[in-house]
C-alpha cells in the first residue's frame, strides 16, 4: 500500500477482528466466552458487509443474527448447566486427522482462488439502470423475482418454531 | 477499492476455522456455534459476488441463507434441550447409546 | 479565532461528527441526571408527599449528591463471578442505548454560527434508520443477560432471563408498530419520515393510532419501566438482574434504563407525533405559535417565583430567585426573531419527548405492576395480533388509495 488507504485498514481490522475472533471461539473452555467470541465475529462480519455497500444486510445480520439467534444460544447455553463439561476435554480424540482434513480443504480453496485472481481483477461494468436505495433493489428482489422462495422460508419458519416448541415442553402425563 | 477475491480468502478462512470446529470439539453448542461460523462465511461469498457484479441476487440470497440459519438454530437448541434432559450431557461422543 | 475554528469543522466531517457526538452525549448526561430528580418529585406529588427537599433548594442538587455517592462506593465482585462478563455487562447496556442517538435527528434547520453552516442538528442521517435503531437498541440484551450470568447467583439469573425473554417479545410488537410507519412513509430515514408527515400536514399518530398504541406499550416494556418492571422491581427478585452490583456499576446500568426511557420517547416523537414540526406549521394564521419558547420559560419563571415566596431559608429563596431571572433572561434572548426560527425545530422536539418522559413517570405512579405471565401473555397473544392487524390494515389502505393498481405497485418502490 503505497498511502494511507481507508478501505484497505478497515478491511485488514475487520478480517483480522473476524479471523482472530473466530478461533478463540472453537477454542474456548467456556461455552459463554465462545458465544461472546461469536458474537463479536458476526459483528466483524456485518462490517464487511457495509464495506460491500450491503446496509440493508448489514442491519439484518445484527437484528436476526447477533439480536436474536445468539439470545437463543446464550439462553440455552444458561439453561444448560455446563460446569461439570467445563472441566472435561474439550477436543474429541480425532483432532488431528480432523485438523489435517481441514488443511487440505482450505488449501484446495486458497488455490481455487489463486488460480483465477487475476481474472477478478477485472471489474464489470456498471449497469446502465440508475442506482436505486439498495433496501429497494433488495424488495425488487425479494418480492418480485423472489416471490415464491420468499413464502417457502415463511412456511420454514413456522415448522422451525413448532419443531423448537415441541421438541422442548416438558411432556406433561 | 478491494479486489473481490480477498472476500474469498476471508470467506474461506471462516470457513475453515468452522469446519475445524465442527470436527473437532466434544461439546455440542460449539459445534453448532461453528456451523453459524461456515454459514457467515458462505454469507460473505454471497454478498461479495453481489458487489461485484453489481446485482442484488447475491444479497436476497444471504438473507435466505440467514433466515434458514435461524430456524436450523432453534431447532438444534431444542434438540440440545431434549437431549440434555434425558443423558445430562452435552459431549457428542458421549451420546452413544446405538454403539454396539 | 473563532471564524478559523468554524470553518475547520465545516471543512472536515469527521471532526465535524466528533464535536456533535461529544455535544448529544454531554447534554443528555445532563438531561438524564435531571430526569431521576425529576422522577422522584413527580412520583412525590402524585403521593402526596414531597420527595427530595433537603439537597439544594427544593432538592434540585439531589442529582448531583446522588451520582456523586455512587462513585464513591465500595466496589464488590462477588466471589465465584466470571470477572470480565461482570465487568463488561453494564458497559454494553450503556453503550447500545447511547450508540442509538446517532441516529435521531433533532431540528431541520441547519445550524448557522457566523455565517458559517454546519450542517443538520443530527449526527447522522442514514438511508436505514430505523433498522440501525432497531438493531442497536436490541443490544441492550445482552448487557442484561451477561449481567444476571456473571453475578453467580440465582436472583439474579432468573431475573435477567425473566427479562431478557419480555424484551425479546416486546421488540416484535414493536417493529410491527413500525412496519406501518414505513408503510406511509416509503423510507427508513427518520428525516425523511418527518419530513413526509410535514408535507401531507398531519402526523402519524392520526394516521395510525393503533400503532401508536403499539408502540408505546411495547417501548415501556422494552425500557423495563412500570407497569412492566416485574424483573428488577425491589420488592420481586430482590432487585432482579443488577442485585449484585453496588456503585458506580449500578449507577451504569441505572443511565442505561433511563437513557433508554429518553430513547423510546424520541423515536415515538419523531415516527408518530411530528418530531420537530410545529403544530399546525401548515397554517399561518396560527404563526404567533412560534412563540412558545418564551412563553415556556416565562411562565417558569413566575412558577418558581411564586414558590420561591414560601420558602423560609433566606439563601434558598435567593437561588431560586437567582433561577427564575436566568428564565426570563432566557425568554428575553429567545424573543430575537433570529434566535426563534432557529431554536423551534429543537424546543418542540424537546417539548414533546419532555411530555413523554412525564407521562412514563405518571405511568409508573398510577398502574400496578403486571405479573410476568400476564406480561407474556399481553405481549404474545394481544400486541403482535394487533400489530399484525394494523399492518394488513394500513398495507390495504395504502394500496387501495393508489391511482392504479400496476402504477400503485410501482410507486410504493420509487417514492
Amino acid at each position: 500500500m503505497m498511502e494511507i488507504n481507508l478501505p484497505q485498514i478497515a478491511f485488514f481490522a475487520l478480517s483480522a477482528l473476524a479471523l482472530i475472533s473466530a478461533i478463540m471461539v472453537i477454542t474456548r473452555r467456556n461455552a459463554i466466552h465462545s458465544a461472546i467470541w461469536l458474537i463479536i465475529t458476526l459483528f466483524s462480519v456485518a462490517g464487511v458487509f457495509l464495506m460491500l455497500h450491503a446496509e440493508f444486510l448489514f442491519a439484518v445480520q445484527i437484528i436476526l443474527y447477533v439480536g436474536g439467534i445468539m439470545v437463543l444460544f446464550l439462553f440455552v447455553i444458561m439453561l444448560v448447566n455446563l460446569d461439570v463439561a467445563a472441566k472435561q476435554s474439550q477436543f474429541s480424540r480425532q483432532w488431528f486427522v480432523a485438523v489435517v482434513t481441514a488443511l487440505v480443504l482450505t488449501a484446495e480453496l486458497v488455490y481455487g482462488i489463486y488460480l483465477d485472481h487475476r481474472g477478478f481483477l477485472i471489474i464489470p461494468p456498471p449497469p446502465a439502470a440508475a442506482a436505486t436505495n439498495n433496501t429497494q433493489a433488495i424488495a425488487v428482489g425479494l418480492y418480485q423475482t423472489y416471490m415464491l422462495p420468499v413464502e417457502i422460508a415463511s412456511l420454514l419458519l413456522l415448522v422451525a418454531m413448532v419443531g423448537a416448541v415441541v421438541m422442548a415442553k416438558r411432556k406433561f402425563e | 477499492m478491494i479486489p473481490v477475491h480477498w472476500y474469498l480468502y476471508l470467506g474461506a478462512g471462516l470457513f475453515t476455522i468452522g469446519v475445524i470446529g465442527v470436527l473437532t470439539r466434544r461439546n455440542v453448542i460449539v459445534i453448532l456455534m461453528s456451523i453459524e461460523l461456515i454459514l457467515n462465511a458462505v454469507n460473505i461469498n454471497l454478498v461479495a459476488f453481489s458487489q461485484y457484479f453489481h446485482s442484488t441476487n447475491g444479497q436476497v440470497f444471504a438473507i435466505f441463507v440467514i433466515t434458514d440459519a435461524a430456524a436450523e438454530a432453534a431447532v438444534g437448541l431444542g434438540l440440545i434441550i431434549a437431549l440434555f434432559r434425558n443423558k445430562e450431557t452435552v459431549n457428542a461422543d458421549e451420546i452413544d447409546l446405538l454403539k454396539w | 479565532m473563532l471564524d478559523s475554528a468554524l470553518q475547520f469543522l465545516a471543512d472536515h466531517s469527521l471532526v465535524l461528527a466528533t464535536v456533535k457526538i461529544l455535544v448529544v452525549f454531554s447534554v443528555l448526561s445532563g438531561v438524564l441526571a435531571y430526569i431521576v430528580y425529576l422522577e422522584r418529585k413527580v412520583l412525590a406529588f402524585m403521593q402526596a408527599r414531597l420527595g427530595p427537599m433537603r439537597v439544594g433548594p427544593w432538592g434540585i442538587l439531589q442529582a448531583i449528591a446522588d451520582p456523586l455517592k455512587l462513585i464513591l462506593k465500595e466496589d464488590i465482585i462477588p466471589s465465584g463471578a466470571d470477572k470480565t462478563l461482570f465487568l463488561i455487562a453494564p458497559v454494553i447496556s450503556v453503550a447500545a442505548a447511547f450508540t442509538v442517538f446517532a441516529a435521531i435527528p433533532f431540528g431541520d434547520k441547519d445550524i448557522v454560527i457566523h455565517g458559517v453552516n454546519l450542517g443538520l442538528p443530527l449526527i447522522s442521517n442514514t438511508n436505514i434508520g430505523i433498522l440501525f435503531i432497531l438493531a442497536v437498541s436490541s443490544l441492550g440484551i445482552y448487557g442484561i443477560i451477561l449481567g444476571g450470568w456473571a453475578s453467580n447467583s440465582h436472583y439474579p439469573l432468573l431475573g435477567a432471563l425473566r427479562s431478557a425473554a419480555q424484551l425479546v417479545s416486546y421488540e416484535v410488537a414493536g417493529g410491527m408498530a413500525i412496519i406501518g410507519i414505513l408503510l406511509i412513509s416509503h423510507s427508513m430515514s427518520l428525516v425523511d419520515i418527518v419530513e413526509k408527515q410535514q408535507s401531507m400536514g398531519v402526523w402519524n399518530v392520526f394516521l395510525q393510532p393503533v400503532g401508536f398504541f403499539i408502540y408505546l406499550v411495547a417501548a415501556i416494556a422494552e425500557t423495563n419501566r412500570s407497569p412492566f418492571d416485574l424483573p428488577e422491581a425491589e420488592s420481586e427478585l430482590t432487585a432482579g438482574f443488577h442485585t449484585e452490583y453496588s456503585g458506580f456499576r449500578f449507577s451504569l446500568f441505572f443511565m442505561a434504563e433511563y437513557t433508554s426511557m429518553v430513547l423510546v420517547s424520541c423515536i415515538a416523537v419523531t415516527l408518530f407525533w411530528g418530531g420537530w414540526l410545529r403544530p399546525f406549521q401548515g397554517v399561518a394564521s396560527l404563526d404567533f405559535l412560534k412563540f412558545t419558547p418564551v412563553v415556556v420559560f416565562l411562565a417558569a419563571a413566575v412558577a418558581i417565583s411564586l414558590g420561591a415566596r414560601k420558602n423560609q431559608v433566606p439563601m434558598e429563596k435567593l437561588v431560586l430567585f437567582a433561577i427564575a431571572a436566568c428564565c426570563v433572561l432566557l425568554a428575553a434572548a429567545l424573543a430575537y426573531p433570529l434566535v426563534t426560527s432557529a431554536i423551534q425545530g429543537i424546543f418542540w422536539f424537546s417539548a414533546k419527548v419532555f411530555i413523554f418522559l412525564y407521562a412514563f413517570i405518571w405511568y409508573r405512579g398510577t398502574f400496578p405492576r403486571y405479573r410476568y405471565d400476564q406480561l407474556m401473555n399481553l405481549g404474545w397473544r394481544v400486541m403482535i395480533p394487533l400489530g399484525l392487524a394494523n399492518v394488513i390494515a394500513t398495507a390495504a389502505v395504502c394500496y387501495w388509495l393508489q391511482p392504479h393498481p400496476a402504477a400503485a405497485v410501482l410507486g410504493m418502490l420509487t417514492r
